[in-house]
């Protein structure tokens, strides 16, 4: 690992300063000279297989006081940013309302790692193509801009078949992001001037020509928050993976619904383990509201999800499998038992 | 360790930031200038060591070390706690495991800069006098191992895993002890050890 200054931000303000102060222009945030130290389950590990480069850590641990409150408003959910993804999977209004972003937390990582890792740090995380994090590969767009990706005719069987562009297929590996995604989420950036909220749909950025660009945050900025309108308590997280627990998604779905006297008004739809960024599935969605729930309608809706999809030599797999994880979520979603 | 400082494809210049990160009021920590006063600041040369206490098994222990020190390797290669693992050094393996404020974590992705102020616990701080402490008795019993080498990890992991109320059946066994890989598969044992300590250690 190379080395570092190591600095203790005591409130946002000064975390925020001492990020922006490293903050060149053009700068894309994963490569940024300073960068935040929160759980560190990406960052370290990345520092150590020198994938991630920086000259300062600055540790925002002590923001938790204020920033990772768990708040369940009756029709509303907000999530400080620090909040540990452990303590968040085991709320019990979570577990009631949102069981999607409870299913999604615990499904990830282990208990360990969900007790170090926090929910901003968690949308953060760094995609898991070998390609990318092994720096003996020469060619990896995402670190080295224009140098060609290794994964495209590689063995790509973990990576990507939506939202792929000829620069990059690494797939987007987070779980708890899709049940953001799904549920309409905002997140509130904090910055120099203040704080924004913008839709968590606009946070992650789709690799096209800049791979290496992953979110639309910039230098000096940290995710603070997150917001979920409404409650959802018809909702699933599903999730195929190689083996039965600790392991990233081959395909996943976030499912959630409301149904009222047997006909679907509103559904949400997103894909995990099967694309570049947090995928939500709208055409999917569309094909569900106003209708009642039938294997049929399961088939229809899984294939409109994947009507997009592009496989490349070992990752096609991915088409059917992913299909097959929404018409099962969707079945789970309707069946689950729902308390009023 | 550092071939090339300032390499990187950033055009940023590491020492004109740590020289730009004198003026702010931030907390670094340095040999000469750990405090806890904000507006005391001075610039940090990460080629020199730091001051770090970490409260280990009960104990305050001062140290002088490397800033990328994690808190594995502060147990390890300083204190001479040889129990806590080094399997893979990137949080994929568990053997690392120890409690920090009595939550288990890895210990290879922690750093020990960031551990300082709370109470490590390792499997050397397990046991009280002579006797050995329900999980590793119970390890002892089922034969919850072949070569060992993941075993610490293991125990230490079991024992969270008991409080966190995650040892009710089998499978929440397997589900939540899924962080702590064991090469020989002695899993069918450990799971059996896990039951056997877990109403020992909910009792207190």
């Amino acid at each position: 690992m190379r080395p570092f200054s190591y600095q203790r931000a005591t409130d946002p303000d000064l975390a925020v300063q001492a990020l922006s102060a490293a903050a060149a222009a053009n700068n894309p945030l994963t490569q940024a000279a300073a960068q935040p130290l929160a759980g560190g389950t990406t960052l370290i590990d990345l520092m150590k297989l020198d994938v991630m480069r920086p000259a300062a850590l600055v540790d925002i641990n002590p923001l938790a006081s204020g920033w990772s409150a768990i708040e369940s408003k009756g029709d509303g959910l907000r999530l400080g940013a620090l909040a540990k993804m452990s303590d968040v999977a085991a709320h019990t209004e979570i577990q009631r309302n949102y069981p999607v972003i409870a299913n999604s937390l615990n499904l990830a990582a282990s208990a360990q790692l969900r007790n170090m890792a926090t929910l901003g740090g968690n949308v953060m995380q760094r995609t898991r193509c070998s390609y990318f994090r092994d720096v003996s590969y020469e060619n990896c767009n995402k670190r080295n801009p224009g140098s060609g990706c290794a994964a495209m005719d590689g063995v790509n069987r973990m990576h990507a078949v939506l939202g792929t562009s000829d620069q990059c297929i690494a797939t987007y590996p987070g779980d708890f992001a899709q049940a953001l995604i799904a549920l309409d989420a905002m997140v509130e950036i904090t910055g120099r001037s203040g704080t924004r909220n913008v839709p968590f749909a606009d946070l992650h950025k789709a690799p096209g020509s800049t791979p290496d660009i992953e979110t639309t945050l910039q230098p000096g900025e940290l995710i603070s928050a997150f917001s979920v309108p409404g409650r959802w308590p018809r909702s699933v997280y599903l999730k195929a993976r190689d083996r039965q627990s600790y392991e990233f998604a081959l395909s996943s779905a976030a499912v959630a619904l409301d149904v009222q006297d047997g006909t679907i008004r509103d559904a949400r739809v997103a894909l995990g383990g099967v694309a570049t960024v947090p995928w939500r599935a709208r055409e999917a969605e569309a094909l569900l509201k106003g209708q009642k729930f039938d294997d049929d309608l399961a088939q229809r809706v899984a294939a409109a999800a994947f009507a997009d999809a592009r496989g490349r030599q070992h990752n096609s797999f991915k088409i059917a499998l992913g299909k097959r994880v929404v018409a099962r979520a969707l079945q789970q979603a309707v069946t689950m038992e729902v308390r009023s | 360790m550092s071939e090339k400082p300032g390499s990187g494809r950033s055009g940023f210049d590491r020492r004109a930031f740590i020289a730009g990160a004198a003026g702010s009021a931030l907390v670094p920590m340095t040999a000469r200038a750990a405090t806890q006063d904000a507006s005391v600041s001075a610039a940090q040369d990460p080629a020199l060591p730091v001051d770090v206490t970490l409260r280990v098994n009960g104990k305050d222990k001062r140290l002088h070390i490397d800033a990328r020190t994690t808190v594995l390797d502060a147990l390890r290669e300083h204190l001479k706690l040889t129990g806590s693992k080094k399997g893979c050094d990137h949080g994929q393996c568990g053997a690392c495991t120890v409690l920090i404020d009595d939550r288990r974590v890895v210990s290879c992705l922690t750093l020990a800069l960031a551990a300082e102020g709370q109470e490590i616990t390792t499997i050397e701080g397990l046991a009280t006098d002579d006797h050995l402490h329900p999980m590793q008795q119970a390890f002892v019993d089922n034969d919850a191992f072949q070569c060992g080498y993941c075993t610490p990890g293991q125990i230490m992991s079991a024992v969270a895993c008991v409080k966190e109320g995650h040892a009710g059946s089998e499978a929440d066994i397997r589900e939540y002890m899924s962080g702590n890989i064991c090469r020989c598969a002695a899993y069918p044992n450990i799971v059996a050890a896990v039951k056997q300590a877990a109403p020992e250690i909910m009792k207190g």
